[in-house]
């Protein structure tokens, strides 16, 4: 065994590791696993350790990674391994009361629909194309984000354990103490809620521009 | 018959669990008829796919070659 392990890069470390550690993008890195983690967890001391583990974890192999896009895609994907973890031996993080009472929470969506529950023709969704297409702006990001953080907190939550962490539908209830019905209309809401979000700041934008 | 808001209802539920075969069957018939709830049907796709590339990591570009 002459060669080094696989996972570091010896020779030549200087410029691309100085590169992957530059402060400002360490901290917008870390803001975002903060923000991604506090959303999931509800508690602040709880999404803090998750993030730090995940980081220190990730930046012990920093220089084997080829870029930036790389690191960050490796540091979510432990963070939310950290998550889930997290999520399923403390059932207990979010209590369902507080989960639900939210008035915010509480905002149906009969308005978008007419009397007879059809779309009213200008609320009726319209084509998006496709979507590798759309996040290939960068300014979209900005407003995906946006939206997320329009969702209201509880939504939001659900939301991301079931995209984000791609948790199944019981595995969530069990951990937020929700049923499955109520778990199916928070989803609902987060998704129409995002849904109108994007098209109001994104595709309709983007359709009146051209 | 379906309408728009059930049709959304259970659109949103297929991204979590399969429809029964008799909702299906409710849900196919309502698409053909509306474009309105066939686009819903694409974003709900959409929406499931960005995030998904958003979770991978493919944020916003911090290199300026794009703006």
């Amino acid at each position: 065994m002459t060669e080094g392990p696989p996972t570091v890069i010896d020779d030549n470390p200087g410029e691309h590791s100085l590169q992957l550690l530059d402060n400002q993008f360490l901290a917008d890195l870390r803001q975002q696993m903060l923000r991604f983690a506090l959303l999931q967890l509800a508690d602040h001391a709880l999404a803090e350790d998750a993030v730090q583990e995940a980081l220190t974890g990730a930046l012990q192999n920093a220089r084997a990674f080829g870029g930036r896009a790389a690191l960050k895609t490796w540091v979510f994907a432990i963070l939310k391994h950290k998550i889930a973890d997290t999520l399923r031996y403390k059932q207990r993080v979010t209590d369902a009361s507080s989960l639900l009472r939210s008035e915010d929470e509480e905002q149906d969506f009969s308005a978008l629909f007419d009397a007879r529950g059809h779309w009213p023709a200008d609320e009726r969704p319209g084509d998006w194309g496709n979507p590798h297409e759309t996040v290939r702006e960068g300014q979209f990001w900005r407003v995906f984000e946006a939206c997320l953080d329009n969702l209201p907190g509880a939504q939001a939550r659900v939301f991301m354990m079931r995209e984000f962490i791609e948790l199944e539908s019981d595995e969530i209830c069990s951990a937020v103490e929700i049923s499955l019905s109520n778990l199916n209309v928070m989803l609902y809401r987060a998704r129409m809620r995002l849904r109108e979000c994007l098209d109001s700041r994104w595709f309709m934008e983007q359709k009146s521009s051209c | 018959m379906l309408n728009c808001r059930e049709a959304t209802r259970l659109l949103s539920e297929s991204q979590d669990r399969p429809l029964t075969l008799n909702e299906r069957m409710t849900l196919k018939l309502h698409l053909m008829m509306c474009t309105g709830c066939r686009n819903f049907d694409q974003q709900m796709g959409s929406i499931r796919q960005i995030t998904r590339l958003y979770v991978q990591g493919k944020q916003p570009p911090e290199d300026d070659s794009h703006s």
